[in-house]
């Protein structure tokens, strides 16, 4: 056996530990960000061309106001994927320093409390819109500035095609279905596009429904998230399921639906080449970079339903800017002046200077510009009528099933017929109610 | 069977009394083991037992509750799982199935006398070596309905190519059959590997003999290549059941359900933060595993004991 004397044990043991502690030593100083008296931070965006775009002008212009914080943006993908990689980071403590992520019920998600820095105390807590707020709170603190600005959900279309068929912009959905009709007749353009390669696009007709359904019942995003109501039993709600499958039955798709992407939706609805695109307005914002030209031909309504007096805009918050609890010391100060510079008006202005904002900002003081697309003027005259707009599901309950894409892609595409996806949705949502630990689940 | 009974009695096997069947003491003392114990404990025992037990739960990184049954039963319940059970089973049949075919007939055709036969061998192998997301991504942009090369190839000759990977009765089989153009070279290198060692001196008898090389196929290469169709058959069956990386890639179990098998279902949970569910499925995947891949290597290795 090896005949080890104690004492030279004891040595080899304290060099050993005096390695590990300089090794732990010298990994600390070369992944710290103070090096001649600057800070530098990283910030994680989806990796959406108009996000990148926007955060890198931010980014920019925050710089030239802060030469001292250097920000280094990082990319992860979007959707369901996405949100696999934050919440995985954050329960690591792995972290970028500050991201940018949904609020709403995504965010609800993140375990606020336990995962992000409360920014109640920070300056421009009160000037933030109070629906955001909302979205961004948790157990009645605040953590997220506004990146962005509000959403429509709502039908994208193709002026060009209604002047040349000399189309009125439907308020019911029958009226939608006789234009439709008109354009199949007319032959030259797609009526309805659907981009299912990227399966998060199909959930619009469901999701951007929400409006009409609170219209129906005011409370039911309440009673949704107690669990008294359903899609597959509320005739209101089921109808968005339906109209995904009447769209298909009719053969209003554009042909390529079942392998178009994201994109191509965009390229269609800003060229004609299809009509009605339901779609968020971020879309607005890509369509501005890759079709500048093209991009006023684009306009916008609100998913028609069935009463033409109460046909309003379903609205999405903006994303949130937030600080995950791992980051600290001074890497914390810089990444609260990030998020003030975003919830300031320079902020706003930088983000409009990126990218065309897709609907209002929700900062005090921040205006649009004057050259907005048109299709983000046209969420203006919702947005001033009273019970015009609702906020989407999503930021009223945090019930949200990770397989609604998929039931709408079967919905759309005729595999699964529209009452067994909704009640294939409601049970879906059953399992993330009860990894909440939400009551009466 | 007279020559493995001689080796038998030679190395005095056969002539073994029982009393010293006995376990012989261990040339390495206890403390030997103990490296490669701790490894294995930590690494392989805890996580496994681990997940039993928190497939009984449901949990986050900070915390867990005991929920019994329920995740298995919610599982059970998930639509996508009873039809990714038997797409799972699709899945693995087809691709073994046509592995085993496709690279016996492949494996004697390049050990026959061909010209570039160590040429045609590395290509055939080529594949294996490929990154299965590349190959994955790759062939979603040529079987893409509209714009894929496959697609316009076919309208050159006149036929209406279908949607490969968009249709629902065609998306997973698509997927299969890439897998098995991807894998297809593992398993004619292990034939190849089994035709070799066969003894020159059976073709040589069979030929004097007047056998039909169609009977030597059948007679000599598929019998003696035995153990490389058991390796084969397992191996790619186990593949093929816990099979995810390409259909991820390709369809990400879509359109729809249509092509997702246990491992995306599994995966889909996870995804979306179910952690319990999503080690409940990785439980399920385990024993359905085990569960037809041991008694099919009992079964097959027995057989190749008695021949």
């Amino acid at each position: 056996m090896f005949d080890v004397q104690p004492r030279r044990l004891l040595a080899c043991a304290a060099a050993a530990v005096s390695a590990l502690a300089l090794t732990a030593c010298s990994a600390g100083s070369l992944g710290s960000s103070e090096e001649g008296g600057k800070t530098a931070i990283s910030l994680l965006v989806d990796n959406a061309e108009a996000t990148v775009k926007t955060a890198e002008q931010v980014v920019k212009d925050f710089s030239a106001k802060n030469p001292d914080i250097t920000v280094k943006v990082e990319t992860r993908p979007q959707g369901t994927e996405g949100d696999n990689i934050v919440k995985t980071r954050l329960s690591t403590g792995d972290m970028s320093d500050v991201f940018f992520y949904n609020s709403g019920s995504l965010f609800q998600a993140l375990k606020p409390e336990q995962n992000l820095v409360a920014l109640d105390d920070q300056s421009y807590a009160g000037q933030l819109d109070d629906n955001f707020k909302t979205t961004v709170s948790a157990g009645g603190k605040l953590f997220g500035a506004p990146f962005g600005t509000f959403m429509g959900g709502a039908v994208l279309y193709n002026r060009k095609v209604y002047e040349r068929l000399g189309l009125q912009v439907p308020k019911t959905w029958a009226e939608f279905m006789a234009n439709n009709a008109k354009i199949k007749a007319d032959g030259k353009a797609a009526p309805v596009i659907q981009t299912y390669q990227e399966t998060w696009t199909s959930q619009l007709f469901i999701l951007g429904d929400f409006h009409n359904i609170s219209a129906a019942d005011p409370g039911w995003a309440d009673k949704y998230t107690k669990n008294q109501a359903k899609y597959a039993t509320t005739p209101a709600a089921l109808e968005g399921f339906q109209h995904l499958q009447e769209v298909h039955d009719a053969g209003y798709l554009n042909k390529d639906f079942a392998s178009a992407k994201y994109e191509d939706g965009q390229r269609m609805v800003a060229l004609g080449e299809g009509v009605h695109y339901p779609m968020l307005t971020a879309a607005v914002a890509n369509i501005a970079i890759n079709n500048p030209d093209k991009v006023n031909d684009v306009g916008l309504f609100a998913l028609p339903g069935d009463d033409a007096a109460t046909n309003g805009l379903t609205v999405w918050a903006p994303g949130g800017a937030y600080i995950p609890t791992s980051t600290s010391g001074a890497k914390l100060d810089a990444a609260k002046k990030l998020l003030a510079f975003i919830a300031s008006p320079d902020g706003c202005a930088s983000q409009a200077k990126a990218t065309p904002p897709t609907g209002p900002f929700a900062v005090k003081g921040c205006d649009l510009p004057a050259d907005v697309p048109q299709s983000i003027k046209d969420m203006q005259p919702y947005i001033d009528k009273p019970g015009g707009s609702s906020l989407a599901l999503e930021f009223l309950s945090p019930v949200k099933g990770p397989s609604l894409e998929q039931i709408c892609v079967e919905v759309g595409s005729g595999i699964r017929k529209a009452p067994d996806g909704a009640a294939l949705y409601d049970r879906d949502v059953e399992k993330q109610a009860q990894q909440l630990g939400l009551p009466g689940w | 069977m007279t020559t493995i009974e001689a080796q038998r009695a030679h190395r005095g096997e056969g002539t073994e009394l029982p009393a010293r069947r006995t376990r012989k003491r261990s040339p390495y003392p206890s403390w030997f083991y103990l490296p490669a114990a701790l490894i294995y404990g930590v690494l392989f025992l805890v996580p496994t037992f681990a997940s039993f037990y928190f497939s009984l739960t449901r949990w986050t990184i900070f915390d867990s509750h005991f929920i019994g049954f329920d995740n298995f039963v919610n599982f059970f319940r998930e639509p996508a799982l009873v039809s990714g059970l038997t797409h799972t089973l699709v899945y693995a049949v087809v691709t073994s199935g046509l592995k085993v075919v496709l690279g016996l007939l492949l494996a004697v055709l390049l050990t026959s006398q061909i010209v570039g036969r160590g040429y045609l061998r590395s290509v055939v192998f080529f594949p294996v070596l490929v990154s299965t997301i590349g190959v994955g991504l790759t062939f979603t942009v040529l079987m893409n309905p509209e714009r894929g090369l496959i697609n316009e190839s076919l309208a050159v000759v006149g036929i209406q190519g279908p949607g490969w990977l968009t249709d629902p009765s065609y998306a997973l089989l698509s997927v299969a059959l890439v897998d098995v153009w991807k894998g297809v070279g593992l398993a004619t290198l292990i034939f190849i590997a089994g035709i070799v060692s066969i003894p020159q001196e059976y073709f040589e008898a069979a030929r004097v003999d007047g056998a039909s090389p169609t009977a030597s196929f059948f007679k000599i290469v598929l019998p003696l290549a035995r153990p490389a169709t058991v390796t084969v058959v397992i191996l790619s069956l186990i593949g093929g059941l816990r099979s995810f990386d390409l259909i991820w890639a390709m369809t990400r179990g879509g359109p729809g359900f249509t092509s997702d098998v246990i491992a995306s279902v599994i995966y889909k949970q996870y995804q979306a933060g179910f952690y319990g569910l999503s080690t409940a499925g990785n439980v399920i995947l385990f024993l359905v595993v085990t569960a037809i891949i041991l008694p099919l290597y009992w079964f097959l290795s027995r057989k190749e004991v008695e021949l």
